[in-house]
């Protein structure tokens, strides 16, 4: 069988508002894709060890309380730490537009704003799958 | 021994999820570092869930998670989400009831999509349970897809079987039905804190001392997962049914049963796709005849060709 991406939603940080990343794992699960969505509140150790444990493709984090220069940043440091060089890292949320460069410098493979859609999103996560890990995109 | 299944048995958690994926897929590796791992495998005791969708098996399996964890176990979780007939995709949403035991030592756990098998567990899964036997995992927790009265494939995949019911499920004459309700090692009646609860337990408990039984009588057990009710009760009871099966041999046989599963799954699956592949390719001759027996005397002379 051809291998499936597999994408963990998470909600990173102290954040209650888990409506867009629910809409985001249920559009991934429309194109196909096998999404292990594990809820609020999470760590970035939580995500990591959930990404290990699963084999993540990607890991997909919404973040809308503003925290994202706190929260990233370690969270693409244990990645690293733990061997996930080739997986994708893809946030969402209520970023600001000057602190989307930031994000990108310190890892993140892509950003997605309010307002974006959810073709663009699928699209552009085949594509990250594609290059990170060679996952053929129909 | 390969230096990737030797760094896995090191407890390598990243070499270990790597080699369970190349497992499920089934690439030439993965089939090399399964035989590897069933060459260890036959001593974990498998323990399978099953029940409704919202039952609260993941709640359950979160529970058992922290009784065996406190006793020093190792704890390997695999969870079997439906697979999408339309888009393939899957939405697995069982970790949201464990959020709490990702961060425990010693417990693995994996999430499984089932791809279009029917019956509750899926040839994958039962890899991965070899697997995980291999990889020296003390309990082995199997979540099936939500299950319907004929899902009754755990029972040739794992050692111990819970049904999972709730209130509101109905009376003593669902309790009677073939199927799912006659496969159980343990009934459990959970969220036994909602009313109705001892109508289901009434139910099952009838329906259990109504039969005759030639050695293990199955249980029935109040819990309430959420709350954390009843939880030990069911992991004593577990408990003796290992016990049961130990001593009467059974525990190599269900070792066995399972492993004969697997392979029965896997080639039923190459079966199903000759069959799909062989019907769409002559849809026309199905469409265009509207005699059964005509119809079916030319597809299965075309199934001889392909699958015989």
């Amino acid at each position: 069988m051809e291998k499936r991406i597999k994408v963990v939603v998470s909600k990173l940080g102290l954040d209650g508002h888990d409506r867009g990343a629910k809409v985001i794992a249920r559009a991934l699960k429309d194109a196909g894709m096998e999404v292990v969505y594990t809820g609020l509140r999470q760590t970035p150790e939580q995500i990591v060890k959930t990404a290990i444990q699963e084999d993540a493709d990607i890991i997909g984090v919404s973040i809308l309380s503003g925290a994202h220069l706190e929260l990233v940043p370690p969270l693409v440091k244990l990645m690293k730490d733990k061997g996930l060089n080739d997986v994708g890292l893809i946030v969402g949320g209520v970023i600001p537009p000057q602190d989307i460069d930031k994000l990108k410098e310190m890892g993140v493979d892509d950003i997605f704003l309010p307002g974006s859609s959810l073709k663009e999103i699928v699209d552009k996560i085949k594509r990250i799958a594609y290059n990170k890990r060679g996952i053929k995109i129909e | 021994m390969s230096e990737i299944v030797k760094r896995a048995l090191e407890g390598d958690e990243l070499v270990t999820s790597k080699i369970l994926t190349k497992i499920e897929y089934m690439t030439p590796d993965g089939l090399e570092y399964l035989d590897e791992l069933s060459a260890r495998a036959g001593k974990a005791h498998t323990i399978g869930i099953t029940g409704i969708p919202g039952a609260g098996k993941s709640s359950l399996i979160s529970g058992l998670i922290s009784q065996y964890s406190k006793r020093g176990l190792k704890v390997g979780v695999i969870m079997i989400d439906p697979s999408s007939p339309i888009s393939s995709g899957s939405f697995m949403g069982n970790r949201i009831r464990m959020q709490d035991k990702t961060m425990l030592k010693n417990v693995f756990i994996r999430s499984i999509a089932s791809r279009g098998h029917l019956g509750g567990v899926s040839s994958e899964a039962i890899m991965l349970i070899e697997a995980m036997d291999g990889l020296g995992y003390d309990k082995i927790l199997v979540e099936t897809v939500g299950a319907g009265q004929t899902d009754t494939e755990i029972m040739s995949s794992v050692h111990t079987i819970i049904v999972t019911s709730v209130p509101g499920t109905g009376d003593e004459i669902q309790a009677l039905k073939a199927g799912i309700m006659e496969i159980g090692d343990i009934y459990i009646v959970n969220k036994a804190d909602l009313p109705d609860a001892n109508v289901v337990y009434d139910a099952i408990k009838f329906s259990i001392d109504s039969a005759e039984w030639k050695d293990w009588i199955p249980k029935v057990i109040k819990v309430s997962a959420l709350k954390g009710l009843g939880i030990e009760e069911l992991v004593n009871e577990i408990e003796t049914h290992l016990e049961y099966l130990r001593n009467t041999g059974k525990f190599e046989d269900k070792v066995k049963e399972r492993r004969r599963e697997m392979i029965e799954l896997i080639i039923r699956k190459w079966a199903n796709d000759k069959i799909s592949k062989v019907i769409k390719e002559n849809s026309s001759l199905i469409y265009e005849k509207n005699e059964l027996r005509k119809t079916l005397d030319a597809l299965f002379s075309k199934f001889k060709n392909n699958i015989c």
